[in-house]
């Protein structure tokens, strides 16, 4: 792809791009459709060739793959390591594709079989721990959130196609928050992830008034335990702390440290 | 003429989620027809247990990224019915509104961009932006017009921010109340003109006596909660959802099955209509007239006309609701709740049918055990038996092998199936 866009000031034509779901809730998808004032210039930037929830047909020929979802069946995989055998440039879409999602919520359980059998009972059905696409092949961008936000989406793909690097806000949601002069949630006796969590999404939380859940992962040098001691102080239990922390599994490690910390009762079922 | 055909289309395009039409007919006989659900389960139920009642909205959205609306709604309603908290006039309202807008959204987009591509035969709506801009503006217009709605009311169109058990985090402007208002007077022109260009369409003339299961509305067509009713005489209360659903594994499909009086039935906007048709309001039942959509209603393919009359019927009732709202002084945002053991259900007609949640608390409001019986789940076993159907009336009538993909595709499309959620 770099390189061809432009020829002597001429523009070259757009990449391929097709879009791919695993286990998802296909919202991010629904994302990129969900803009409808500037939906015909993000369909100008690139030449969607295969995208099942709404075309038919589609070919295999593509530079760019948007792959949605985590991996959570073994036939996820083979599927995921055709796809990255097509693609020159993979982008990992929303939360769970970069971190497993709220998918590696079941992953919590010590008994891997619990979630199937809680739902199933011991009717047999396939499935493994939900896990992020990087786990299985190498990721070239990031697309974080759950869901994306599309004019973040818009960028990052208008950036790709002119050549321009793909850059992250390393600050984290606390500083767009202040920016947009919100009432901050802990002064309103709520708990709020916006301290560690990275920006980008403009603190779309917050704006309404509803604490940060972490749907993006860490900021760069995030430092959780002052958080949690921020949570401790205003009176908020470890149990909160840790459902905000382990959503999204944007924080999986810290959650998995704070989890054996954690009272136990009613956490682990599986156990 | 006797024919044969071996159809096996996999991952069916143009729906949510994944699914397999299979066909096989041997001279005249039909010896295989088959709707497959082979979508990975992400086990929400299970990701549920030992959570605390304030994660269940917010878990419970992503289960569908269409209907996340839907989804926290019956989730909130589940958490309140199970402690007893009873929502106020404005919060019930806000929340109606809400639905609606979701209920348009989510119609346009399954009628536009889904359906619409069959009838004139292209494979998708981009061909369209050409040759058919208006109608494509159109489908555009009223897509955002929803979605800027359900930024407005639950803060965010997609997996929403401000709905809370207890009511909203924050109320929406009244002076953006009021815009939104001009703006769904303007969208009744849109939709007669939409319920202009569907009326052109032919629909398949096929028709399979079905058993249609919805809430049951007393006074207005209903949306959220109430009693349970199906076509065929079955009445029950919210809390015996379960009677009503009667969910059962199968060999054939990721997602459970559903029956009630007979070996399966439908819900959804065809369902309600059937159920409820009398309570539409006026402009509504026009439409219908229009699209000759009479209750009872027994071809699948109609559940499009009922999504049109229904986006009708919801932009109405929209207006209603936004001029009870600005009539009233805004009262709190939110109530506090008490966590109490128990169990609470909650029922919510999602734009693909009803859809229920169940949770049952300890003490502390920590959920015990979870259950979501998604619409589409229901409906699995009723297309099984209408590909069958059809299948037997494609190989009576001789029909080729591309005619017949053709209209099973379009059969399963027409429930707007949202397989990713019924698999969850
Ligand atoms: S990241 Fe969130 S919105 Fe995106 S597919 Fe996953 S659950 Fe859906
Ligand atoms: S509301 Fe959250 S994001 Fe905003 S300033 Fe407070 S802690 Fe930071
Ligand atoms: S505020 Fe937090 S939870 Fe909300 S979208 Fe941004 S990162 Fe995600």
């Amino acid at each position: 792809m770099p390189g061809e866009r432009n020829y002597l000031g001429v523009p070259a034509p757009r990449p391929k791009a097709a879009f791919f779901e695993l286990s998802s809730c296909e919202g991010c998808q629904l994302q990129l459709f969900n803009n409808e004032a500037t939906l015909t210039e993000f369909l100008s930037l690139i030449e969607i060739v295969r995208f099942r929830e709404v075309m038919t047909g589609g070919s295999d020929e593509y530079a760019i793959a948007f792959v949605e979802g985590s991996v959570t069946r073994p036939d996820e995989i083979e599927r995921l390591r055709a796809i990255r055998g097509n693609a020159e440039l993979l982008v990992a879409l929303g939360s769970c594709a970069c971190f497993g999602g709220v998918n590696q919520l079941k992953n919590r359980f010590s008994d891997p079989r619990f979630a199937a059998r809680t739902v199933y009972g011991d009717f047999p059905v396939a499935t493994m721990e939900a896990r992020p696409l990087a786990d299985f092949v190498a990721v070239d961008l990031w697309i974080y959130g759950c869901p994306v936000k599309k004019e973040e989406v818009e960028r990052i793909v208008t950036d790709l196609v002119v050549g321009k690097k793909v850059v992250h806000p390393k600050y984290p949601v606390c500083m767009e928050c202040k920016a947009n002069e919100n009432i901050c949630l802990y002064d309103l006796g709520e708990p709020c992830l916006g301290p560690i969590t990275r920006a980008g999404c403009d603190a779309w939380c917050p704006n309404n008034r509803f604490g940060c859940w972490g749907c993006r992962g860490p900021a760069e040098g995030a430092n959780i335990a002052q958080l949690e001691e921020i949570m401790k102080t205003r009176g908020f239990s470890a149990e909160a702390i840790l459902d905000r922390l382990e959503c999204f599994g944007g924080f999986r490690d810290v959650a998995d440290e704070l989890r054996k910390k954690t009272d136990e009762r009613g956490r682990s079922p599986g156990a | 003429m006797k024919i044969s055909c071996d159809i096996n289309l996999r991952h069916l395009t143009r729906v949510e989620g994944h699914g397999n039409i299979r066909i096989r007919i041997e001279s005249g006989a039909v010896r295989e027809a088959s709707w497959e659900v082979v979508e990975t389960p992400r086990f929400f139920e299970a990701m549920l247990v030992g959570k605390k009642w304030e994660n269940a909205p917010w878990i419970c959205a992503r289960i569908c990224g269409i209907c996340s609306i839907g989804h926290t709604l019956a989730s909130i309603r589940a958490v309140e019915n199970g402690f007893g908290f009873e929502p106020d006039t404005q919060t019930n309202r806000l929340r109606l509104l809400l639905k609606h807008m979701e209920t348009l959204q989510s119609h346009i987009l399954h009628l536009y961009f889904l359906v619409a591509p069959d009838f004139f035969g292209t494979g998708s709506i981009l061909p369209l932006v050409e040759t058919h801009p208006e109608e494509v503006q159109r489908a555009a217009r009223l897509k955002l017009l929803a979605n800027d709605a359900c930024d407005l009311i639950g803060g965010r169109r997609l997996h929403p921010t401000r709905t809370v058990v207890g009511g909203f985090t924050m109320l929406p402007a009244r002076d953006e109340l009021r815009h939104l208002h001009h703006r769904l007077r303007a969208a009744i022109t849109d939709l007669h003109r939409a319920g202009e260009l569907f009326a052109g369409f032919s629909i398949p003339d096929f028709r399979r006596e079905t058993e249609f299961v919805s809430l049951h509305g007393e006074k207005e067509y209903p949306f959220i909660g109430g009693d349970l009713k199906s076509s065929d005489g079955v009445r029950r209360k919210e809390w015996e959802y379960k009677e009503m659903s009667n969910e059962y594994c199968t060999p054939q499909s990721t997602a459970k099955w559903a029956r009630l009086s007979r070996a399966s039935f439908a819900v959804g906007a065809l369902a309600r209509l059937n159920n409820n048709f009398s309570l539409l309001h006026e402009r509504a039942r026009k439409l219908a007239e229009l699209l000759q959509l009479e209750p009872v209603c027994h071809n699948p393919f109609m559940n499009n006309a009922a999504q049109l009359v229904e986006c009708m019927h919801v932009v109405e009732d929209a207006l209603l609701l936004i001029d009870r709202l600005l009539a009233e002084k805004p009262g709190e945002p939110r109530r506090k709740v008490r966590p109490a053991a128990g169990r609470g259900v909650g029922a919510v007609e999602v734009p693909r049918g009803i859809l229920y949640h169940m949770y049952e608390f300890d003490e502390d409001g920590r959920i015990v055990r979870a259950d979501c019986v998604i619409p589409t789940a229901q409906n699995h076993a009723n297309i099984q038996h209408d590909i069958e159907a059809l299948a037997r009336e494609a190989a009576a009538a001789g029909m080729g092998d591309r005619d017949i993909e053709h209209f099973a595709s379009m059969l399963v499309r027409s429930y707007d199936p949202c397989i990713s959620c019924s698999v969850h």
